[in-house]
Protein backbone atom coordinates (compact mmCIF):
# COMPACT_ATOMS: atom_id res chain seq x y z
CA UNK A 1 0.00 0.00 0.00
CA UNK A 2 1.37 3.39 -0.92
CA UNK A 3 1.88 5.73 1.97
CA UNK A 4 3.23 8.72 0.09
CA UNK A 5 2.01 12.11 -0.97
CA UNK A 6 -0.60 14.46 0.41
CA UNK A 7 -2.79 11.57 1.53
CA UNK A 8 -0.53 11.07 4.51
CA UNK A 9 -2.44 12.25 7.58
CA UNK A 10 -0.09 11.14 10.35
CA UNK A 11 3.62 10.56 10.22
CA UNK A 12 5.93 9.62 13.06
CA UNK A 13 9.59 9.69 12.02
CA UNK A 14 12.17 8.04 14.25
CA UNK A 15 10.18 8.98 17.31
CA UNK A 16 11.58 8.17 20.75
CA UNK A 17 10.18 9.07 24.13
CA UNK A 18 12.05 8.61 27.37
CA UNK A 19 10.83 9.37 30.87
CA UNK A 20 13.36 10.37 33.50
CA UNK A 21 17.06 10.92 32.95
CA UNK A 22 20.37 9.16 33.27
CA UNK A 23 20.52 5.68 34.76
CA UNK A 24 16.86 5.68 35.80
CA UNK A 25 15.53 6.74 32.39
CA UNK A 26 12.82 4.54 30.93
CA UNK A 27 12.36 4.39 27.19
CA UNK A 28 8.66 4.28 26.38
CA UNK A 29 9.22 4.45 22.62
CA UNK A 30 12.35 3.85 20.59
CA UNK A 31 12.84 4.95 16.98
CA UNK A 32 9.28 4.39 15.91
CA UNK A 33 8.40 5.04 12.27
CA UNK A 34 4.73 4.96 11.49
CA UNK A 35 2.59 6.52 8.78
CA UNK A 36 -1.18 6.50 8.49
CA UNK A 37 -2.84 7.62 5.27
CA UNK A 38 -6.27 9.03 4.66
CA UNK A 39 -8.80 6.20 4.61
CA UNK A 40 -6.52 3.89 6.54
CA UNK A 41 -7.46 2.19 9.81
CA UNK A 42 -4.44 1.09 11.83
CA UNK A 43 -4.62 -0.87 15.08
CA UNK A 44 -1.76 -0.87 17.58
CA UNK A 45 -1.44 -3.95 19.76
CA UNK A 46 0.99 -4.88 22.48
CA UNK A 47 1.14 -5.68 26.18
CA UNK A 48 0.67 -2.87 28.72
CA UNK A 49 3.87 -0.95 29.04
CA UNK A 50 4.83 -1.62 25.43
CA UNK A 51 4.33 2.04 24.51
CA UNK A 52 0.84 1.98 22.98
CA UNK A 53 -0.54 4.90 24.94
CA UNK A 54 2.66 6.93 24.56
CA UNK A 55 2.37 6.47 20.82
CA UNK A 56 -1.19 7.75 20.84
CA UNK A 57 -0.33 10.75 23.02
CA UNK A 58 2.53 11.73 20.70
CA UNK A 59 0.39 11.27 17.59
CA UNK A 60 -2.19 13.67 18.95
CA UNK A 61 0.27 16.26 20.18
CA UNK A 62 -0.66 15.64 23.83
CA UNK A 63 2.98 14.85 24.50
CA UNK A 64 6.23 15.71 22.75
CA UNK A 65 8.90 13.19 21.66
CA UNK A 66 12.37 13.16 23.21
CA UNK A 67 13.69 12.84 19.67
CA UNK A 68 12.22 12.40 16.22
CA UNK A 69 9.35 14.24 14.57
CA UNK A 70 5.57 14.01 14.40
CA UNK A 71 3.62 15.39 11.44
CA UNK A 72 -0.14 15.82 11.32
CA UNK A 73 -1.37 16.62 7.80
CA UNK A 74 2.24 17.49 6.94
CA UNK A 75 2.52 20.04 9.77
CA UNK A 76 5.49 19.32 12.06
CA UNK A 77 4.10 19.49 15.60
CA UNK A 78 7.51 20.48 17.00
CA UNK A 79 7.27 23.82 15.19
CA UNK A 80 3.99 24.79 16.84
CA UNK A 81 3.55 26.89 19.94
CA UNK A 82 1.13 25.76 22.65
CA UNK A 83 -1.79 27.76 21.26
CA UNK A 84 -1.20 26.63 17.70
CA UNK A 85 -0.90 23.05 18.87
CA UNK A 86 -4.17 23.27 20.78
CA UNK A 87 -5.82 24.73 17.70
CA UNK A 88 -4.53 21.96 15.45
CA UNK A 89 -5.69 19.38 17.95
CA UNK A 90 -9.17 20.83 18.01
CA UNK A 91 -9.40 21.10 14.22
CA UNK A 92 -7.62 18.04 12.88
CA UNK A 93 -7.51 15.46 15.64
CA UNK A 94 -10.36 13.62 17.35
CA UNK A 95 -9.90 11.48 20.44
CA UNK A 96 -11.97 8.63 21.76
CA UNK A 97 -11.11 7.54 25.27
CA UNK A 98 -12.04 4.43 27.19
CA UNK A 99 -14.00 6.40 29.78
CA UNK A 100 -15.69 8.69 27.22
CA UNK A 101 -14.75 11.98 28.99
CA UNK A 102 -18.14 13.52 28.31
CA UNK A 103 -19.57 16.46 30.25
CA UNK A 104 -22.57 15.18 32.25
CA UNK A 105 -24.33 18.54 32.45
CA UNK A 106 -24.42 18.96 28.68
CA UNK A 107 -26.68 17.18 26.18
CA UNK A 108 -25.26 14.85 23.54
CA UNK A 109 -25.39 17.59 20.89
CA UNK A 110 -23.79 20.13 23.25
CA UNK A 111 -20.98 17.73 24.08
CA UNK A 112 -20.30 17.14 20.41
CA UNK A 113 -20.49 20.86 19.57
CA UNK A 114 -18.12 21.81 22.39
CA UNK A 115 -14.77 21.52 20.56
CA UNK A 116 -16.17 23.53 17.65
CA UNK A 117 -17.42 26.28 19.93
CA UNK A 118 -14.10 26.36 21.78
CA UNK A 119 -12.56 26.88 18.37
CA UNK A 120 -14.74 29.91 17.68
CA UNK A 121 -17.49 28.37 15.56
CA UNK A 122 -20.87 30.08 16.10
CA UNK A 123 -23.35 28.18 18.28
CA UNK A 124 -25.85 27.59 15.47
CA UNK A 125 -23.33 26.26 13.01
CA UNK A 126 -21.69 24.13 15.72
CA UNK A 127 -25.07 22.64 16.62
CA UNK A 128 -25.77 21.81 12.99
CA UNK A 129 -22.42 20.08 12.62
CA UNK A 130 -22.96 18.25 15.89
CA UNK A 131 -26.28 16.87 14.64
CA UNK A 132 -24.56 15.75 11.47
CA UNK A 133 -21.88 13.93 13.47
CA UNK A 134 -24.53 12.26 15.65
CA UNK A 135 -26.28 11.13 12.48
CA UNK A 136 -23.03 9.60 11.23
CA UNK A 137 -22.68 7.52 14.38
CA UNK A 138 -26.31 6.44 14.16
CA UNK A 139 -27.92 8.26 17.10
CA UNK A 140 -29.45 11.51 15.73
CA UNK A 141 -32.56 10.94 17.87
CA UNK A 142 -30.54 11.17 21.10
CA UNK A 143 -29.23 14.69 20.48
CA UNK A 144 -31.09 16.25 23.42
CA UNK A 145 -30.38 13.55 26.00
CA UNK A 146 -28.09 14.03 28.97
CA UNK A 147 -25.38 11.48 29.67
CA UNK A 148 -27.19 9.79 32.57
CA UNK A 149 -30.08 9.11 30.20
CA UNK A 150 -27.91 7.06 27.85
CA UNK A 151 -26.38 3.59 27.86
CA UNK A 152 -22.62 3.07 27.81
CA UNK A 153 -22.70 2.21 24.13
CA UNK A 154 -24.71 5.33 23.33
CA UNK A 155 -22.31 7.50 25.34
CA UNK A 156 -19.38 6.03 23.44
CA UNK A 157 -21.13 6.93 20.18
CA UNK A 158 -21.47 10.50 21.46
CA UNK A 159 -17.74 10.44 22.25
CA UNK A 160 -16.99 9.26 18.71
CA UNK A 161 -19.29 11.91 17.26
CA UNK A 162 -17.31 14.50 19.25
CA UNK A 163 -14.10 13.03 17.81
CA UNK A 164 -15.25 13.26 14.20
CA UNK A 165 -17.25 16.50 14.28
CA UNK A 166 -16.06 19.17 11.87
CA UNK A 167 -14.62 16.59 9.49
CA UNK A 168 -11.53 15.93 11.54
CA UNK A 169 -9.29 13.66 9.56
CA UNK A 170 -7.27 11.96 12.27
CA UNK A 171 -9.16 9.83 14.79
CA UNK A 172 -7.20 8.47 17.76
CA UNK A 173 -8.94 5.87 19.89
CA UNK A 174 -7.53 4.46 23.14
CA UNK A 175 -9.25 1.18 24.10
CA UNK A 176 -12.60 2.76 23.17
CA UNK A 177 -14.54 -0.42 23.88
CA UNK A 178 -13.04 -1.12 27.27
CA UNK A 179 -16.17 -0.50 29.29
CA UNK A 180 -18.63 -1.93 26.78
CA UNK A 181 -20.13 -5.37 26.24
CA UNK A 182 -18.91 -7.17 23.15
CA UNK A 183 -21.88 -6.47 20.87
CA UNK A 184 -21.73 -2.76 21.64
CA UNK A 185 -17.97 -2.92 21.19
CA UNK A 186 -18.46 -4.29 17.69
CA UNK A 187 -20.79 -1.37 16.97
CA UNK A 188 -18.04 1.07 17.95
CA UNK A 189 -15.61 -0.72 15.63
CA UNK A 190 -18.16 -0.44 12.82
CA UNK A 191 -18.39 3.32 13.31
CA UNK A 192 -14.59 3.70 13.29
CA UNK A 193 -14.40 1.51 10.17
CA UNK A 194 -17.01 3.66 8.40
CA UNK A 195 -15.06 6.81 9.29
CA UNK A 196 -11.92 5.34 7.76
CA UNK A 197 -13.86 4.25 4.68
CA UNK A 198 -15.10 7.84 4.43
CA UNK A 199 -11.50 9.09 4.30
CA UNK A 200 -10.33 9.62 7.88
CA UNK A 201 -7.08 8.19 9.20
CA UNK A 202 -7.86 6.08 12.26
CA UNK A 203 -5.43 4.83 14.89
CA UNK A 204 -6.82 2.42 17.46
CA UNK A 205 -4.94 1.21 20.51
CA UNK A 206 -6.33 -2.09 21.75
CA UNK A 207 -5.42 -5.41 23.32
CA UNK A 208 -8.45 -7.16 21.83
CA UNK A 209 -7.62 -9.15 18.70
CA UNK A 210 -11.24 -9.13 17.53
CA UNK A 211 -11.24 -5.34 17.50
CA UNK A 212 -7.82 -5.00 15.93
CA UNK A 213 -9.10 -7.26 13.16
CA UNK A 214 -11.29 -4.42 11.87
CA UNK A 215 -8.14 -2.51 10.89
CA UNK A 216 -6.37 -2.53 7.54
CA UNK A 217 -3.06 -2.89 9.30
CA UNK A 218 -2.13 -4.14 12.76
CA UNK A 219 1.09 -2.86 14.31
CA UNK A 220 2.69 -4.83 17.15
CA UNK A 221 4.63 -2.94 19.81
CA UNK A 222 7.09 -4.53 22.21
CA UNK A 223 9.32 -2.58 24.56
CA UNK A 224 8.62 0.64 22.69
CA UNK A 225 9.51 -0.74 19.28
CA UNK A 226 7.42 -1.85 16.35
CA UNK A 227 8.26 -5.52 16.03
CA UNK A 228 5.79 -6.58 13.37
CA UNK A 229 2.92 -5.54 11.18
CA UNK A 230 0.05 -7.53 9.80
CA UNK A 231 -1.96 -6.40 6.82
CA UNK A 232 -5.16 -8.12 5.77
CA UNK A 233 -4.68 -10.29 2.74
CA UNK A 234 -8.27 -10.24 1.47
CA UNK A 235 -7.46 -13.29 -0.55
CA UNK A 236 -10.15 -15.97 -0.57
CA UNK A 237 -7.67 -18.78 -1.21
CA UNK A 238 -5.69 -17.81 1.85
CA UNK A 239 -8.92 -17.60 3.82
CA UNK A 240 -9.63 -21.22 3.00
CA UNK A 241 -6.05 -22.24 3.68
CA UNK A 242 -6.28 -20.58 7.09
CA UNK A 243 -9.45 -22.49 7.80
CA UNK A 244 -7.32 -25.61 7.69
CA UNK A 245 -7.85 -26.89 4.16
CA UNK B 1 -16.65 -33.49 9.79
CA UNK B 2 -19.49 -35.86 9.08
CA UNK B 3 -20.08 -35.80 5.32
CA UNK B 4 -22.42 -38.72 5.78
CA UNK B 5 -24.74 -36.85 8.10
CA UNK B 6 -24.51 -33.62 6.13
CA UNK B 7 -25.61 -35.36 2.94
CA UNK B 8 -28.42 -37.13 4.76
CA UNK B 9 -29.62 -33.84 6.22
CA UNK B 10 -29.70 -32.27 2.76
CA UNK B 11 -31.64 -35.25 1.38
CA UNK B 12 -34.21 -34.85 4.12
CA UNK B 13 -35.02 -31.52 2.49
CA UNK B 14 -35.70 -33.11 -0.93
CA UNK B 15 -34.34 -35.86 -3.23
CA UNK B 16 -31.15 -34.78 -4.95
CA UNK B 17 -28.33 -36.12 -7.10
CA UNK B 18 -24.64 -36.12 -6.21
CA UNK B 19 -23.56 -32.87 -7.82
CA UNK B 20 -26.56 -31.01 -6.36
CA UNK B 21 -25.66 -32.26 -2.90
CA UNK B 22 -22.14 -30.94 -3.26
CA UNK B 23 -23.34 -27.51 -4.42
CA UNK B 24 -25.94 -27.27 -1.64
CA UNK B 25 -23.40 -28.24 1.01
CA UNK B 26 -20.91 -25.62 -0.16
CA UNK B 27 -23.58 -22.93 -0.46
CA UNK B 28 -24.59 -23.43 3.12
CA UNK B 29 -21.08 -23.46 4.54
CA UNK B 30 -19.57 -20.74 2.36
CA UNK B 31 -17.29 -23.22 0.60
CA UNK B 32 -15.22 -23.32 3.76
CA UNK B 33 -14.93 -27.10 3.52
CA UNK B 34 -14.98 -27.95 -0.20
CA UNK B 35 -16.30 -31.43 -0.96
CA UNK B 36 -14.62 -33.74 -3.38
CA UNK B 37 -17.30 -35.07 -5.77
CA UNK B 38 -15.77 -38.54 -5.58
CA UNK B 39 -16.25 -38.42 -1.81
CA UNK B 40 -19.92 -37.55 -2.34
CA UNK B 41 -20.52 -40.56 -4.59
CA UNK B 42 -18.66 -42.97 -2.31
CA UNK B 43 -20.65 -41.73 0.67
CA UNK B 44 -23.95 -42.09 -1.23
CA UNK B 45 -23.03 -45.69 -2.12
CA UNK B 46 -22.43 -46.49 1.53
CA UNK B 47 -25.61 -44.75 2.66
CA UNK B 48 -27.53 -46.85 0.14
CA UNK B 49 -25.79 -50.02 1.32
CA UNK B 50 -26.78 -49.16 4.91
CA UNK B 51 -30.40 -48.54 3.89
CA UNK B 52 -30.36 -44.86 4.82
CA UNK B 53 -31.02 -43.58 1.28
CA UNK B 54 -32.63 -45.17 -1.72
CA UNK B 55 -31.64 -44.88 -5.34
CA UNK B 56 -34.55 -43.38 -7.29
CA UNK B 57 -32.95 -44.03 -10.66
CA UNK B 58 -32.05 -41.49 -13.32
CA UNK B 59 -33.73 -38.12 -13.77
CA UNK B 60 -33.60 -38.49 -17.55
CA UNK B 61 -30.53 -36.28 -17.82
CA UNK B 62 -28.02 -38.84 -16.67
CA UNK B 63 -28.17 -37.96 -12.92
CA UNK B 64 -28.86 -40.62 -10.33
CA UNK B 65 -31.32 -39.20 -7.81
CA UNK B 66 -31.29 -40.30 -4.16
CA UNK B 67 -33.96 -39.87 -1.50
CA UNK B 68 -33.85 -40.44 2.22
CA UNK B 69 -35.43 -43.51 3.85
CA UNK B 70 -37.22 -43.68 7.22
CA UNK B 71 -34.04 -45.11 8.76
CA UNK B 72 -32.09 -42.22 7.21
CA UNK B 73 -34.48 -39.69 8.78
CA UNK B 74 -34.00 -41.29 12.17
CA UNK B 75 -30.24 -41.09 11.68
CA UNK B 76 -30.41 -37.35 10.89
CA UNK B 77 -32.63 -36.73 13.89
CA UNK B 78 -30.12 -38.53 16.10
CA UNK B 79 -27.26 -36.50 14.64
CA UNK B 80 -28.95 -33.15 15.32
CA UNK B 81 -29.98 -34.23 18.81
CA UNK B 82 -26.55 -35.44 19.95
CA UNK B 83 -23.74 -33.05 20.88
CA UNK B 84 -20.71 -33.21 18.62
CA UNK B 85 -18.41 -35.96 19.81
CA UNK B 86 -15.05 -34.87 21.16
CA UNK B 87 -12.48 -37.42 20.13
CA UNK B 88 -10.02 -36.68 22.95
CA UNK B 89 -8.92 -33.11 22.30
CA UNK B 90 -8.64 -32.68 18.51
CA UNK B 91 -5.03 -32.60 17.36
CA UNK B 92 -3.81 -29.03 17.48
CA UNK B 93 -0.56 -28.53 15.61
CA UNK B 94 0.11 -25.16 17.20
CA UNK B 95 -0.25 -26.48 20.75
CA UNK B 96 1.98 -29.43 19.91
CA UNK B 97 4.56 -27.16 18.31
CA UNK B 98 4.73 -24.85 21.33
CA UNK B 99 4.75 -27.72 23.80
CA UNK B 100 7.80 -29.13 22.04
CA UNK B 101 9.42 -25.72 21.60
CA UNK B 102 9.34 -24.88 25.32
CA UNK B 103 11.01 -28.15 26.22
CA UNK B 104 13.84 -27.99 23.66
CA UNK B 105 16.98 -25.93 24.19
CA UNK B 106 17.86 -23.22 21.72
CA UNK B 107 14.35 -22.65 20.39
CA UNK B 108 13.16 -19.03 20.34
CA UNK B 109 9.64 -19.59 21.64
CA UNK B 110 8.73 -15.91 21.63
CA UNK B 111 9.63 -15.68 17.96
CA UNK B 112 7.37 -18.65 17.26
CA UNK B 113 4.56 -17.03 19.23
CA UNK B 114 4.95 -13.71 17.45
CA UNK B 115 5.07 -15.27 13.98
CA UNK B 116 1.90 -17.19 14.76
CA UNK B 117 0.27 -14.10 16.22
CA UNK B 118 0.83 -12.16 12.99
CA UNK B 119 -0.58 -15.02 10.93
CA UNK B 120 -3.58 -15.45 13.23
CA UNK B 121 -4.38 -11.73 13.29
CA UNK B 122 -4.15 -11.67 9.51
CA UNK B 123 -6.65 -14.50 9.27
CA UNK B 124 -8.85 -12.71 11.80
CA UNK B 125 -8.71 -9.54 9.67
CA UNK B 126 -9.82 -11.50 6.63
CA UNK B 127 -12.64 -13.29 8.43
CA UNK B 128 -13.80 -9.98 9.92
CA UNK B 129 -13.82 -8.34 6.51
CA UNK B 130 -15.62 -11.29 4.94
CA UNK B 131 -18.19 -11.12 7.73
CA UNK B 132 -18.69 -7.39 7.27
CA UNK B 133 -19.10 -7.75 3.49
CA UNK B 134 -21.47 -10.71 3.83
CA UNK B 135 -23.57 -9.00 6.51
CA UNK B 136 -23.79 -5.88 4.32
CA UNK B 137 -25.41 -7.92 1.54
CA UNK B 138 -28.29 -8.78 3.87
CA UNK B 139 -29.23 -11.87 1.90
CA UNK B 140 -31.06 -14.46 3.94
CA UNK B 141 -29.12 -17.17 2.06
CA UNK B 142 -25.97 -15.89 3.78
CA UNK B 143 -27.14 -16.69 7.30
CA UNK B 144 -25.46 -20.10 7.28
CA UNK B 145 -22.20 -18.65 5.99
CA UNK B 146 -22.29 -15.93 8.67
CA UNK B 147 -22.57 -18.61 11.34
CA UNK B 148 -19.55 -20.40 9.94
CA UNK B 149 -17.60 -17.13 9.76
CA UNK B 150 -18.50 -16.32 13.37
CA UNK B 151 -17.19 -19.71 14.37
CA UNK B 152 -13.90 -19.09 12.55
CA UNK B 153 -13.62 -15.63 14.13
CA UNK B 154 -14.13 -16.99 17.64
CA UNK B 155 -11.66 -19.82 17.10
CA UNK B 156 -9.00 -17.48 15.78
CA UNK B 157 -9.57 -14.97 18.55
CA UNK B 158 -9.20 -17.76 21.09
CA UNK B 159 -5.93 -18.72 19.45
CA UNK B 160 -4.57 -15.18 19.78
CA UNK B 161 -5.63 -14.97 23.43
CA UNK B 162 -3.99 -18.29 24.10
CA UNK B 163 -0.77 -17.01 22.47
CA UNK B 164 -0.87 -13.95 24.76
CA UNK B 165 -1.24 -16.26 27.72
CA UNK B 166 1.65 -18.48 26.60
CA UNK B 167 3.85 -15.44 26.23
CA UNK B 168 2.90 -14.04 29.62
CA UNK B 169 3.61 -17.42 31.22
CA UNK B 170 7.03 -17.62 29.60
CA UNK B 171 7.89 -14.16 30.87
CA UNK B 172 6.75 -15.07 34.36
CA UNK B 173 8.83 -18.21 34.26
CA UNK B 174 11.89 -16.36 33.00
CA UNK B 175 11.48 -13.80 35.76
CA UNK B 176 11.17 -16.28 38.57
CA UNK B 177 14.11 -18.25 37.14
CA UNK B 178 16.31 -15.18 36.93
CA UNK B 179 15.35 -13.61 40.24
CA UNK B 180 17.70 -10.79 41.12
CA UNK B 181 18.79 -10.40 37.54
CA UNK B 182 18.06 -6.91 36.21
CA UNK B 183 17.43 -8.06 32.66
CA UNK B 184 14.13 -6.78 31.40
CA UNK B 185 11.98 -9.36 29.63
CA UNK B 186 11.94 -8.77 25.91
CA UNK B 187 8.15 -8.60 25.75
CA UNK B 188 7.82 -5.84 28.28
CA UNK B 189 5.11 -7.83 30.05
CA UNK B 190 5.52 -7.45 33.77
CA UNK B 191 4.60 -10.05 36.33
CA UNK B 192 1.74 -7.89 37.54
CA UNK B 193 0.34 -7.87 34.01
CA UNK B 194 0.95 -11.53 33.44
CA UNK B 195 -0.87 -12.52 36.61
CA UNK B 196 -4.34 -11.28 35.63
CA UNK B 197 -3.80 -12.74 32.17
CA UNK B 198 -3.24 -16.13 33.69
CA UNK B 199 -6.12 -15.79 36.10
CA UNK B 200 -8.02 -14.80 32.96
CA UNK B 201 -9.93 -11.98 34.52
CA UNK B 202 -10.49 -10.47 31.10
CA UNK B 203 -13.79 -10.89 29.39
Amino acid sequence: MSVQGPQQVLELAKVSRAFGEGATAVAALRDVDLTISAGEFVAVMGPSGSGKSSLLALAGGLDRPTSGAVFVESTPLAGLGLNELARLRRRAVGYVFQDFNLVPTLTAAENVALPLELDGTGAKKAHRQALDALRQVGIPELADRYMDQMSGGQQQRVAIARAIVGERRLILADEPTGALDSTTGQGVMEVLRLRADAGAAVMLVTHEARHAAWADRVVFLRDGRIVDQAAAMHDPTMLLAQAGL
Amino acid sequence: MSIRHSLLALLQDQPRYGYQLRVEFENRTGATWPLNIGQVYTTLDRLERDGLVSNEGGDGEGHVVYSITAAGKAEVQGWFAAPVERVNPPRNELAIKLALAVTLPGVDVQAIIQAQRVASIRALQDYTKARRDTAANQRSADTAWLLVLDSLIFQTEAEVRWLDLCEARMVQQAQSAGQGATRKPSTGVTVEEAAPLIADSRR
